[in-house]
């Protein structure tokens, strides 16, 4: 590959003003410059919405703590939430499918590009408007004020009567602006992985990773639009005096849990069937097999994308269902552990007999597996009504969720970002500094999402401010605030890490993990029309079968 | 009501219940292990039933676990590559019709086993029709207090539920109706029952059959606004004679005592009747708790403090001190006219 | 390096993939059809739950003109697209004028509708569930018409400046199949309204 093109190019760009290559990034359409603005974003708002969990910590480190007043409490809870599943883990992931579909599957850039750039700035200004309720919500004349009706926001307590001022709007608004934005991705991806791929790969011959991004992106159009839908409505009765959700009106609280739970419930599998394609990735590669039993995993992830659209009111047990709906929202949400446990099989199953590296990436994909068994293990108690009508709505629910969005999600995260810092970026990251990263946010992730089962089990109600002493609670709050303190001192690594590599790492070449899939075949960072010419595939390895033609894939599969 | 099938985990239970006792001794008090409002110590027949099923499940799914994790942590240590690696690549597996089939199969197996624990479980707990000797009680959630009322007693009290023991015998089972004023809230005494929301325009029934004498303490599990973490339950369950004397006491009417009638004039004459009820007064708002037997509760503020006179002058001379967001204004009463208030609440016993 | 070294020397297969306007066009009909889908539920979730009047028996009367006007301009958008693919961009211009037109007559039948709802009957959004659900659904509906509309009309624009040729028609097809979406939503939201709701 001519090298002088490549160098031309950069050059230019040194010594081009700060403006305008600035400018260069506002407009761009190029799915690799979209996705990393994705993921940028992303990082500023964790750090954001990292900042606000501390600080939720340090009040709940002993009863009767007044570190923040009950009103900044429940603002900092509701932000935190709804900034890190809208404005962090979506974007991030919309951010990696963005980046490396294109390069996967051997095209030049998505199926929509100008639909991509739009899509992203929907997400930008719905995590900006989010803040801007901050200033914003009460006019000037209001004191700092943010939403406050925590992140699924039930019906009435998003009522004019009960939510005065303007920060509900800004919560609405945000998320349907952002829904926007998401659909137009989940639109995007879809026609990109069916319409864009290089010749010779079929559908069945796809990297795992588009297959999980293809079934995302139809759960994103299937889960986000009845959040939309809902968010209208909610908008028709702040503004217009509507009564879906009016209870003094005949309306009804219960249905908008409904129509919030149909969007919530399959908005983890958005969030988590990702994360399942970079472990699908990842493991692999440093186990030296293939993915074990690759059409029971497409199965498996469709099966699950199916189950997870008629599990929602597993949300809802407490509300006061007939037991003919306890148990078919029982029987369903235990019958998604089927396939998921499928999942996890097969990737124990192709580390089995391989010869496992423990590179950084495949450190957080072990971790992956261990936190995710528990996290599923878990949900399947949630999953068993009667015990949910306990654990429903304390800190075992928190517990439970955070294992999965932390131990699970996050975890295979942090893997693909050491997985694919160096073909992003062209330079190799710090070892060292990522196993540094590895250790102390797993000590902190166990230290705060272990204990914090027990004061579940023990009574203790998520969403209170502070708790009364004498509840045998004080110990393990405090157990977990202190892991807090170990998470962000591993992020602090892990985003020093990626700064430091990105200035001073060395070159990392085109594959440095000696890995299968059409990314690695072109140069790190990829040229902006990512291949000279469209490569041609037969297996689901092309690279392997680059470097093995004495016994090819395409012999087997 | 517990059925012949789950005698077993109940005693495997309570052995496990001794052992995390043994285990942590010294942080707590020994009655119930670990917490008052510990899931693990039930003391009513749905917290009973519940309990069963989740020492089941959570016996299964510690035994999924184990299998699990020994199958990841041998494969990490057994597979990993050695310091003397030949540089070869491992030999190619794509994948095991047989083996798939297996992990298909045996996890369906075990989730039809615990779907039929939970459907028996469901359908103990969700009974509807209340026996012939039932107490009725409607709990109506208002933010940030609990309001109840027993119907067919005529009693209306707030914040402390009392409830009369069951023997087995003789069954007195409470059954609750849960209403909401505005928000939703959600009514959770971990040792009698699991939580059940309340929910305006959204009536919902649950029942406790308490075994034990005692004060059970909950808290409202639905976020429902500000004051959400200071909307404390205190379930009171007393033997039939108390609670028989409970129920002739709060049916009185509010005792008028002649040395507190300037107190009295303050209460009646500014905002405090708006939203409270003295029965046999001309005070009989509803926003408010129930004052006519103020002094019969242990606590005031949703059981954010203590009932003492200190606690009473500190509350009603500003709310906010003892519970911000609380929808009590603060009465901008001078201090004469705030002991001569509190004075008069003091009479009603 | 090794991006030439890909084209491995096989490509006698013929490697067709399916239109990428088509399928994303089928994908956001998938998401609109999840947005009516809960203003469905919502509505006949509500259906005779309204506290107060006016009710639907009274006041609704199925629009059975404009539901004949905006189903037919399902058909005059096929001819239209078939025309176009022949070539004949003249008689394209045509049925497409016709297809607005049609369109623009349904929209006048709900707002004429609406105009007595409001200003007859005194039923606006706030009055009950019943105008909650009914406008909502309603005006979900007729803004998809909207919007229709003016991606028609530029459609239009293009033929009168005659901009608009034979190598448009699968650009033009993709459009007709937002069209059709448009009309099939409203068979469902007619049935809701003015069959079952009434």
């Amino acid at each position: 590959m001519s090298t002088d093109a490549l160098a031309l190019p950069r050059m230019e760009l040194a010594s081009r003003p700060v403006v305008s290559r600035l400018h260069d990034w506002v407009t761009t359409v190029d799915h690799k410059r979209l996705g990393i603005l994705y993921i940028l974003y992303a990082l500023v708002f964790l750090v954001i919405g990292g900042i606000e969990a501390t600080v939720i910590r340090i009040q709940l480190i002993r009863p009767h703590n007044d570190f923040v007043s009950p009103q900044v409490f429940n603002r900092l809870f509701t932000m935190h939430g709804t900034t890190m599943i809208f404005f962090v883990v979506m974007p991030v992931l919309f951010g990696f499918a963005n980046y490396l579909i294109p390069l996967m599957i051997g095209a030049r850039d998505m199926a929509f590009p100008r639909l991509n750039a739009f899509s992203f700035w929907m997400t930008a200004f719905g995590g900006l408007l989010l803040y801007f309720s901050l200033v914003g919500a009460n006019g000037l004349y209001g004191a700092g004020n943010a939403p406050d009706v925590g992140w699924f926001a039930y019906a009435p307590l998003t009522s004019r009567t009960f939510s005065v001022g303007h920060s509900t709007d800004f919560w609405t608004l945000a998320l349907l602006v952002s829904g926007f934005g998401s659909i137009g991705t989940a639109v995007n991806i879809i026609a990109t992985v069916l319409c864009m791929r290089c010749p010779g790969m079929t559908l069945a011959k796809m990297p795992l990773f588009a297959w999980l991004n293809l079934v995302m992106a139809g759960l994103v159009i299937l889960a986000v639009s009845p959040l939309t839908a809902a968010q209208i409505m909610l908008l028709v009765d702040r503004y217009l005096g509507g009564h879906f959700f009016d209870t003094q009106a005949g309306g009804s609280a219960v249905i908008w849990m409904h129509f919030f739970w149909v969007f919530g419930h399959p908005e983890v599998y958005v969030l988590v069937i990702p994360a399942f394609a970079f472990a699908s990735e990842i493991i692999p590669v440093f186990s030296r097999k293939p993915i074990f039993g690759y059409p029971v995993m497409v199965g498996a992830t469709i099966a699950i994308g199916f189950i997870s659209m008629s599990v929602w009111a597993h949300h809802m047990f407490t509300v006061g269902m007939s037991s003919a709906a306890n148990n078919f929202f029982v029987i369903s949400t235990m019958a998604i552990a089927v396939p998921t446990g499928i999942k996890i099989f097969n990737w124990l199953a192709t580390m089995w007999g391989g010869k496992i590296e423990f590179k950084t990436p495949m450190l957080f994909c072990i971790a992956f597996l261990f936190q995710f068994l528990i996290a599923g293990l878990t949900g399947i108690m949630q999953g068993a009504a009667p015990f949910d009508w306990h654990l429903g709505n304390s800190y075992f629910v928190v517990a439970h969720f955070h294992y999965v969005i932390v131990g699970g999600i996050l975890f295979c995260l942090f893997g693909a970002f050491y997985y694919w810092f160096p073909k992003m970026s062209g330079k190799m990251y710090n070892e060292t500094l990522g196993r540094v990263h590895f250790w102390l946010f797993i000590i902190g992730f166990h230290l705060t999402f272990d204990f914090m089962h027990i004061p579940g089990l023990l009574g203790m109600p998520r969403r209170i401010y502070t708790y009364e002493p004498g509840r045998g609670w004080d110990t393990w709050n405090f157990i977990v605030t202190i892991g807090v303190f170990f998470q962000a001192a591993g992020i602090l690594v892990f985003l020093g890490n990626l700064l430091w590599s990105y200035f001073r790492g060395k070159a990392a070449g085109s594959d440095p993990w000696d890995a299968w899939t059409l990314e690695w075949s072109t140069n790190s960072p990829p040229p902006v029309y990512n291949f000279a010419s469209i490569p041609v595939v037969k297996s689901r390895r092309p690279l392997w079968d680059l470097k093995h033609p004495a016994d090819p894939d395409w012999k087997y599969e | 009501m517990q059925s012949r099938g789950s005698i077993n985990w109940r005693v495997l239970g309570s052995q496990i219940l001794v052992w995390v006792n043994c285990n942590s001794a010294g942080l707590s008090n020994p009655t119930p292990p670990l917490s008052p409002t510990n899931i693990f110590s039930p003391a009513s027949t749905p917290a009973k039933s519940i309990f069963g099923l989740s020492l089941f499940v959570l016996a299964v799914t510690g035994a999924i676990f184990l299998v699990v994790f020994t199958l990841l942590l041998y494969s990490v240590v057994k597979f990993r590559k050695r310091k003397n690696d030949d540089g070869r690549e491992p030999a190619q597996v794509y994948g095991s019709n047989q083996v798939e089939l297996a992990w298909t199969i045996i996890p369906i197996l075990i989730v039809v086993a615990l779907f039929m624990a939970t459907a028996r479980v469901i359908a103990t707990v969700q009974k509807t029709s209340p026996p012939g000797n039932a107490i009725a009680v409607t709990a109506i959630g208002h933010q940030f207090w609990w309001e109840y009322r027993y119907p067919e007693l005529g009693v209306v009290t707030a914040n402390e539920l009392h409830v009369p023991i069951t023997d087995p015998g003789h069954p007195t089972p409470t059954f609750i109706t849960l209403l909401s004023a505005d928000t939703d809230h959600s009514f959770w005494i971990p040792r009698l029952a699991g939580k059940t929301d309340l929910i305006p325009n959204h009536p919902n029934t649950m029942w406790i059959d308490p075994q034990e004498t005692g004060v059970y303490l909950g808290q409202c599990a639905q976020y429902c606004g500000t004051q959400h973490a200071k909307m404390l339950l205190r379930v009171y369950v007393q033997s039939k004679d108390e609670f028989d004397r409970w129920i002739r006491q709060q049916r009185q009417p509010a005792v008028v005592s002649a040395t507190a009638s300037q107190g009295q004039g303050i209460f009646e004459t500014t905002a405090c009747i708006n939203c409270h009820a003295v029965s046999g007064t001309v005070a009989n708002g509803r926003f408010g708790p129930d004052l006519t037997h103020l002094m019969s509760r242990d606590t005031i503020a949703a059981g954010a403090a203590l009932n003492t006179p200190q606690n009473l002058r500190r509350w009603i001379r500003d709310p906010n001190t003892i519970k911000p967001g609380s929808l009590m204004p603060a009465m901008e009463l001078n201090d004469q006219e705030l002991d001569a208030l509190t004075a008069y609440l003091e009479t009603l016993r | 390096m090794t991006t030439t070294s890909l084209m491995l020397p096989q490509t006698e297969l013929e490697w067709r993939l399916p239109s990428r306007g088509r399928v994303g066009m089928y994908a956001l009909i998938a998401a609109e059809s999840a947005i009516f889908t809960i203003f469905v539920v919502a509505y006949l979730f509500y259906v005779g739950k309204s506290l107060a009047g006016p009710m639907p028996r009274d006041v609704l009367a199925p629009p059975f003109f404009y539901t004949v006007c905006l189903l037919s301009s399902s058909l005059t958008i096929h001819f239209a697209g078939k025309a176009l693919r022949r070539g004949k961009v003249r008689s394209f211009g045509a049925w497409w004028l016709l297809t607005i037109t049609l369109g623009a007559l349904f929209l006048f039948g709900t707002a004429s509708e609406w105009h007595r709802l409001i200003y007859r009957d005194g039923l606006t959004i706030g009055t009950n569930l019943f105008g909650t659900t009914y406008y909502s659904l309603v005006g979900l509906h007729g803004f998809h018409v909207v919007v229709g509309l003016a991606c028609l009309a530029t459609v239009m624009a293009f033929t009168l400046f005659g901009a608009l040729k034979q190598e448009h028609a699968e650009r033009v097809d993709v459009l007709s199949l937002y069209w059709h979406f448009v009309d099939t939503v409203w068979i469902v939201v007619f049935t809701v309204v003015y069959v079952i709701g009434r």
